[in-house]
């Protein structure tokens, strides 16, 4: 079964293995999502950790990508494809 | 030897600004670019051998995709395709050394454009803290391109970094080996690769920073730490405030009554006096509480503390469509609507912005305190209320929600209709936190204090002047009968319109207090004190005021008139403001019309149902 960077838990890391945009249901802000992701820092082969969650709905969420961390919807995550560690 | 031109460009949290500061000190200057409401930094440097060089601070970019107005300034400018802007002789790539696999991706876009460029690693110092060790040597062969390693406090790298601009621009040879694909794929893979290749040590996560958002994300001490944060800034803006604005207030007056003694009685004497000193007045009265308001977000912003800010607001704002930097313009309009619509800057879309400028007008500034204050005094009996509260403070408190919940409405339909667009993403770097520095807190502090007396201010000034002529001219006919206001302009005004308020209830009096007070709602106060012909100073016209309303207007009208100043946009300042700042006619004149319009249904719908109730 394919994880999501959206299904982790607070502390848990994972290895991002690909996009797939097509799991947000707005098509037209999923088209330029990948692209912007990938320019924020999101690479394939580059660790992941979840940090913290935002107050409501735990949602947003900020991620340790990298050395750098980065705060994102839950949505957006849910595009982030993980995989197992090498 | 003309002076080089040399653009500073980067991603965001490079340290850029930082950087520029350092660079140009206080030799700089802040435009707008003509026609997009894209902050111009410019800069002047003088090099050992007195030659000047031109600097500019282009705003952060992630890539040539731009999707911002400030992105597509940014790589107009670069490209050489800027309306205004020259095409700079030398980039100054500035990367944070402490992110270089993400930065580096961008150095190796923009060398593509051919341009001669020089790679600052930034923020070295703070790298070399965390354990993080960088071959510099090894970056520069990799590259092709010279690398200097700046530290924003310290002039040594920066000195180095100065000296090596001290130059002609033919001396500078453009960069070669620039990739053939650009696809961010490919860049990325090779700015991974580099990274690989020239870092010693990888170093470990920054502590301090993990400390400190155990707390500011925390599910339960972040939303605790956020809003004791925001009271205490309401505290300063509100209790801070007064004793400076007072004081304004009071030099004014003294100016004011030094010129009576001087100039003799007259229409000359009082230009001065109402006119001109009392409109350079209600300017500076506002500048401690802008002052206050701006070093708190200045401060905030450069600490990094800003962007947990907008993580914690964020699922909230989202919900009417916004994103969580709307946050803190709208709650700055609560101090003054004109602060917080240009602190709207930091929103980074378009369509978000303007939605956020839309509603500040919304939130209740203190310029409508007066008003409320005076009325509620005047017509609402401080009754107990389920045993602990008073009535008076519960009509303050409905005002106040009235306008947020208004506000939440009319952003949600915003985005419904007017400003719908693509959803925007979140995705936002949270930022190391860091210790700001005064020295460019207080050059930006400065900044927009000159901006908000520029630009606001001027405005209000004619607008104060304006309308002390409207209130004086056409002087009274021998025989007149009532005030003098009765028979000028703004009376005629007034007094035409008055049908136009009839189904609001209100009277001949209130509709001529509304034109001057188009100035400042707080205006509107004295204006009916000069309608109703009373005598004595602020405060006995106010008390006296209350005693004629009390026997002069039915509670209905009363009301009306409060639900009125929730919306109607009684201030002049803030239409002008909103117009710099969208850069368009046709918003300001939405604002002006969806706030009159609401003003007019709300005030006629209170009016109704409360002579319907009573």
């Amino acid at each position: 079964m394919t994880k999501y960077l959206s299904e982790l838990e607070i502390g848990e890391t994972g290895i991002i293995a690909g996009f797939d945009t097509t799991r947000v249901h707005d098509q037209e802000f999923a088209a330029d999502l990948e692209d912007r992701l990938l320019e924020i820092g999101f690479e394939e082969g580059i660790s992941a950790e979840l940090l913290h969650v935002g107050p409501i709905g735990r949602d947003p969420l900020a991620v340790k990508v990298g050395t750098m961390t980065v705060a994102l919807r839950r949505m957006e995550a849910d595009a982030i494809i993980l995989g197992e560690k090498e | 030897m003309s002076g080089l031109n040399v653009a500073l460009i980067g991603a965001p949290n490079a340290g850029k600004s930082s950087l520029f500061n350092t660079l140009s000190g206080s030799h700089q200057k802040v435009a707008n670019y003509p026609g997009v409401t894209v902050e111009r930094r410019s800069g002047l440097i003088t090099t050992e051998s007195g030659h000047t060089v031109k600097l500019i601070d282009l705003p952060g970019i992630y890539s040539l995709n731009d999707r911002s107005l400030d992105e597509t300034v940014s790589r107009e400018v670069i490209t050489g395709e800027h309306e205004f802007e020259t095409q700079p002789d030398v980039l100054v790539c500035v990367i944070n050394a402490s992110n270089i696999r993400v930065h580096l991706r961008l150095v190796l876009e923009l060398k593509s454009l051919g341009l001669p460029m020089i790679v600052a690693l930034n923020m070295h110092d703070l790298a070399t803290r965390d354990g993080i060790e960088i071959d510099t040597n090894r970056l520069e062969e990799e590259l092709g391109l010279p690398v200097f390693t700046t530290v924003a406090v310290r002039t040594s790298g920066i000195s180095r970094l100065v000296e090596f601009l001290d130059r002609d621009a033919s001396a500078y040879s453009k960069p070669t080996g620039a990739m053939s694909d650009t696809s961010t794929r490919a860049l990325q893979k090779e700015a991974g690769r580099i990274t690989k290749l020239v870092t010693v040590k990888e170093g470990g996560h920054h502590k301090m920073t993990r400390v400190l958002d155990g707390i500011a994300l925390h599910p339960v001490l972040g939303p605790i730490l956020f809003f004791v944060m925001l009271f205490f800034m309401f505290q300063a803006v509100f209790s801070w405030a007064e004793a400076p604005m007072d004081m304004v207030q009071g030099t004014f007056a003294i100016i004011g009554e030094a010129v009576a003694t001087y100039i003799p009685e007259g229409i000359f004497r009082s230009f001065i006096q109402d006119g001109l000193i009392a409109g350079v007045g209600s300017v500076l009265v506002f500048l401690p509480q802008i002052i206050i308001l701006f070093s708190f977000i200045l401060l905030l912003e450069a600490s990094g503390y800003m962007a947990r800010a907008a993580f914690i607001m964020d699922k909230l704002m989202a919900k009417v469509g916004l994103n969580g930097r709307a946050f803190i313009p709208l709650l700055s309009s609560f101090a003054c609507a004109i602060p917080g619509i240009m602190a709207t800057r930091t929103i980074a879309n378009h369509s978000d912005r303007i939605t956020t400028i839309m509603i500040a007008p919304l939130m209740t500034c203190s310029a409508r305190l007066p008003v409320y204050t005076l009325m509620i005094a005047a017509f609402i009996p401080n009754d107990p209320v389920l045993g602990y509260f008073g009535l008076q403070g519960v009509v303050f408190f409905t005002l106040y929600l009235a306008g947020i919940v208004s506000a939440i409405i009319v952003a949600a339909v915003m985005k419904k209709t007017i400003t719908k667009g693509t959803l925007q993403p979140f995705l936002m770097e949270l930022p190391k936190y860091q210790l700001p520095r005064l020295k460019h807190v207080f050059l930006e502090l400065w900044q927009r204090v000159r901006a908000f007396l520029r630009r606001a201010g001027t405005i209000i000034l004619y607008a104060a002047i304006a309308l002390w002529a409207l209130t004086l001219y056409p002087n009274p006919p021998e025989d007149a009968t009532e005030a003098d206001i009765y028979y000028s302009a703004a009376g005629l005004i007034g007094r035409t319109l008055q049908p136009v308020f009839e189904p609001l209830g209100f009277n001949w009096e209130i509709s001529i207090a509304l034109v001057p007070g188009m100035a400042a709602r707080e205006v509107a106060v004295s204006a009916l004190g000069t309608v109703y012909a009373l005598q004595g100073d602020e405060d006995q016209v106010a008390e006296s005021l209350a005693t004629v309303m009390q026997s002069a207007w039915p509670l209905s009208t009363a009301l009306a008139f409060l639900a009125w100043f929730i919306y109607a946009p009684q201030c002049l300042a803030t239409l002008a403001t909103a117009r710099r700042e969208t850069n368009s006619w046709g918003w300001t004149a939405f604002m002006t019309g969806y706030l009159f319009g609401l003003a007019y249904l709300i005030a006629m719908i209170v009016n109704l149902a409360a002579k319907a109730l009573m």
